[in-house]
């Protein structure tokens, strides 16, 4: 397939391109001007960007059929203008076997759509005591272990963990938090936890465990991805820790950079989140940290949960959102809000997105994987139950309208969606 | 933010689910007809023809003979059908979800939903999910709130002081998971209190309580002097000896309410407390039995703080 | 327009007609607020000596289904025993007749009076229930769109009045 974009406005983060122009696809990757297309797509009006790279959209499969399948959400994924994305290892059972994620990579491979990267297991059965075989795992096509939001409380575990992944360069991603002072929270430790009555989590539960992973990484030199920053604390070490030169990147997710303890109104459990939404100083804290690269990029954290988990109680709730399909509104209303060029806000999920991820795509250079995204960037979607493709529909923005509609999605060369 | 999910588009009380938000005249309404209520309570047909034909499931997948005793009271005098349920032992631990039980119930002609829930924030999602003609009252939910008691509780404050403007309350124990100190509060602030304390260790105080418009107090004589109303919250037993309190017997010397502590109150301060009472704990027998207590009369008028409740919301 | 007849002129027709038949059991109630304005002043001039019974029959209406319960009922206050009693039932103006049914089911909870009769200052018709006054000051026609009230002016002079019927 030799595909012709024409009259587009390229946006290449990766080389700071920004202008009127044309794209070429041919054998599945980014060409040099061609005269003969097999099709030619008018983009008028529409931004083409390398696909969207998302570091963490949970599909469900295995085990977690009834929340979500692997075709609902590859759907949802391609929807939204995603081409590629890790899978964290929280799946029933966990992705702690070379069986598992071989099953997994070759159903998604199946599917004909976006990428997918499993992120593998760095306990068995995710409990914190045994390590995977992270060798075999990687070979099966594992790109980074992590233990998704389950707790590693044991230091010493973390500290052997650390050192075995270094052994072979293997890249750990990990939330920060402290198992102890998180226990039993459901929000945000602060006044509005406080109205509520609901049990809290302190911000220095964040920044207690973040201190001590940074000190593991500098006795280990374990290259670590601290996963969903929620505090302004956490910026600031993530700063102060590059800076010092340590081998550590770190993403947010994309409703932290909107969304507060305040907008947890009347119980919304839709905003049950993980990490809890904070206080508004530390939403502004992400924002900022993530236009100014102490946050490397941002990503959905794609959560769907089936109606069954968010219909009860605020603290009994299954925590999670369904991202997929806002991961592009939501970065450019973040973008719009900081007045940065386009180039700047989609960079955050594309190069350096890749760059965390250590993939080739999320660029538009010549040579590298066929992976576009058209897009209207004034045109709105409505986020409803209705138009979401993810079988989670579970979101706080349900009923927003958003600008950012995804009009076509290539993935190696093939058009794989249209709307 | 949304629409506060009490009240209905004309603004008056569809739901009672918080005393937060409530403005001042819904909360004087309320115990105004309480008041009229506390003469039928005292007549010797205790019962109004008012609520005849409308059923009141009481909700209780918390339980609490206590709390579920007066709704069903005051459910009964309003000539109210009344269903107890009690979930905490039946559909619940068949599996069934909390909103597929009221959903049964409802298609059984609910008119009025009482709902004790251990979560905090339950009968928000019920109220949610209800039809428009069911009515949802809070009888206490996890930590959050109980505006019932918090109704009554005020309703004994206006009694015995009259007003709200110039008073000084003292609330004294675990605030931390305390829902009867947090509706207090609400109330208080709402309705005019000069000063509303808070008074327990670092332990039972939530983040941020300062917040709710109280001052905080670690000392407790300090915390009780020149107080006209002492309301001591009930010290749950499982919290006594652990990572909260080393034990009941230092609770007790610090934050317990004795004779000699209460002096340091005004004279004629009253001591409230919303029951069951820990004698030894968090109050003495010499306090909860002597003259300045109302602890009695609070749940008399509960009784009419409810039957206020339930016909209000059941009348909008 | 209709003329309205005086009401204080109706009040001491009131007390002339009553006084042969106040006996010792005789008490009496007021239905808030009118009808306890009227029954202040027929009590004092009367002098009866049983203390004045008071009441608000909110918690006994039939409309509560469509109207719910109003904003400031009043504590009904029954200071006498009410089982024996001659009771005189006081209300300013009598039309459907539904209000007096609800006193009277108020009444009974109280107790078993020897007897009830209907005191009233003005019968503006329009009756919807079996009820008649015993004592009337007189027969009012209203047009159907009016309310007829009682006033009770600052220096306590009663007056009838005309009002629009509210929209509820």
């Amino acid at each position: 397939m030799r595909l012709h974009i024409k009259n587009a406005r390229i946006v290449d983060p990766a080389s700071g391109r920004d202008g009127k122009g044309d794209l070429y696809i041919a054998d599945g990757k980014i060409s040099q001007e061609f005269s003969k297309a097999d099709r030619t797509i008018d983009a008028k009006g529409l931004v083409a960007a390398p696909g969207f790279i998302d570091i963490a959209a949970r599909l469900r499969e295995p085990g977690l059929e009834y929340k979500a399948t692997l075709a609902s959400e590859m759907q949802a994924a391609i929807a939204g203008g995603v081409t590629s994305l890790a899978c964290p290892p929280d799946t029933d059972p966990p992705l702690d076997e070379p069986g598992l994620v071989d099953m997994l990579r070759r159903r998604a491979k199946a599917l004909e759509h976006a990428r997918v990267y499993p992120v593998g297991a760095l306990t068995v059965k995710l409990e914190g005591t045994r390590l995977t075989e992270m060798a075999q795992l990687a070979e099966t096509g594992c790109v980074a272990f992590s233990q998704a939001n389950a707790t590693l409380a044991d230091t010493q575990v973390l500290w052997r963990a650390l050192q075995y992944a270094a052994t072979f360069g293997f890249p750990v991603w990990l939330r920060a938090e402290d198992t102890w002072l998180a226990k039993g929270g459901v929000a945000h430790d602060g006044e509005i936890a406080t109205r509520l009555g609901l049990p809290g989590i302190p911000s220095f539960a964040e920044t207690i465990a973040l201190s001590t992973l940074l000190e593991l990484v500098r006795a280990t030199r374990a290259r670590v991805h601290i996963c969903r920053l929620s505090t302004a604390g956490a910026v600031e070490l993530m700063r102060a820790a590059k800076r010092e030169g340590l081998p550590v990147t770190c993403d947010v997710g994309i409703h932290h950079l909107h969304l507060c303890d305040n907008d947890l109104g009347y119980f919304d459990s839709n905003c049950r989140l993980e990490p809890p939404l904070r206080s508004q100083r530390d939403r502004d804290a992400l924002a900022a940290g993530l236009q100014d690269g102490a946050i490397d990029c941002v990503c959905s954290d794609h959560t769907p949960v089936d109606d069954d988990g968010k219909h009860v109680p605020f603290a009994e709730a299954e925590p999670g959102a369904t991202g997929l399909e806002l991961l592009l509104p939501l970065t450019l209303k973040w973008g719009e809000a900081r007045r940065l060029p386009l180039a700047k806000s989609l960079a955050k999920i594309t190069s350096d997105a890749a760059r965390v991820l250590g993939v080739g795509s999320g660029k538009l250079a010549v040579g590298a994987p066929g992976d576009v995204v058209l897009f209207d960037p004034a045109a709105s979607v409505r986020i409803s139950a209705e138009t979401l493709k993810s079988q989670g529909k579970n979101t706080p923005f349900l009923g927003y309208e958003l600008a950012g509609r995804v009009r076509t999605t290539i993935v190696a060369g093939n058009v794989v969606h249209e709307g | 933010m949304q629409r506060n999910p009490q009240l209905n588009d004309a603004g008056e009380l569809q739901h009672l689910l918080s005393i937060e938000g409530l403005p001042r005249e819904i909360l004087t309404q309320i115990l105004d007809t309480a008041e009229s209520f506390a003469g039928v309570t005292e007549r010797e047909v205790k019962k109004v023809p008012l609520l005849r034909g409308k059923s009141v499931f009481n909700l209780f997948f918390e339980p609490s003979t206590r709390t579920r005793t007066t709704f069903e009271i005051a459910a009964k005098r309003l000539s109210a059908d009344v269903i107890n349920l009690n979930i905490a032992v039946s559909s619940q631990t068949k599996g069934e979800s909390l909103l597929d039980t009221v959903a049964n119930l409802s298609a059984m002609q609910a008119d009025i939903f009482v709902v004790r829930h251990s979560s905090s924030g339950a009968p928000f999602l019920i109220a949610r999910h209800v039809k428009s003609h069911e009515h949802v009252i809070n009888a206490g939910d996890g930590r959050h709130s109980h505006p019932t008691q918090g109704l009554l509780d005020l309703f004994t404050i206006r009694h015995y002081k009259k007003d709200f403007s110039g008073l000084t309350v003292a609330i004294v124990g675990d605030v931390l998971h305390s829902r009867v100190a947090r509706s207090l509060i609400h109330g208080l602030t709402t309705l005019g209190a000069s000063e509303v304390r808070v008074i327990g260790p670092q332990t039972l105080l939530p983040t941020g309580v300062e917040a709710l418009g109280v001052k905080v107090f670690r000392d407790m004589r300090e915390g009780l002097r020149d107080c006209d109303v002492v309301v001591m919250l009930r010290l749950q037993n499982e919290r006594m000896n652990g990572a909260l309190l080393p034990s009941a017997q230092e609770f007790n010397k610090h934050y317990g309410l004795t004779a000699e502590k209460l002096a340091l109150a005004r004279k004629d301060a009253i001591v409230m407390h919303p029951g069951p009472m820990n004698r030894g704990v968090e109050i003495d027998s010499s306090v909860a039995d002597g003259p300045h207590s109302v602890i009695l009369p609070q749940v008399t008028f509960g009784i009419a703080v409810r039957m206020a409740v339930m016909s209000i919301v059941a009348g909008n | 327009m209709t003329k309205l007849p005086d009401a204080e002129k109706l009040c001491a027709q009131l007390v002339t007609e009553l006084k042969p038949h106040i006996g010792q059991k005789t008490a009496m109630v007021g239905l808030y607020t009118g009808g306890v304005w009227l029954a202040e002043r027929l009590h004092k001039e009367l002098a009866l000596k049983t203390p004045l019974g008071l009441m608000d029959i909110a918690f006994y209406r039939d409309d509560y289904s469509a109207r719910g319960l109003k904003h400031d009922p009043k504590r009904t206050k029954i200071p006498f025993d009410v089982n024996g009693a001659e009771l005189l039932l006081v209300d300013d103006v009598l039309n459907s007749g539904r209000t007096v049914r609800a006193a009277m089911n108020e009444l009974f909870d109280y107790g078993r009076p020897a007897s009830i009769s209907l005191v009233v200052l003005a019968d503006r018709g329009g009756r919807q229930l079996p009820i008649a006054a015993q004592y009337c000051g007189a027969k009012v026609d209203v047009p159907g769109d009016m309310r007829l009230r009682l006033n009770r002016e600052v220096n306590g002079k009663l007056a009838l009045a005309l009002e629009k019927q509210n929209a509820a």
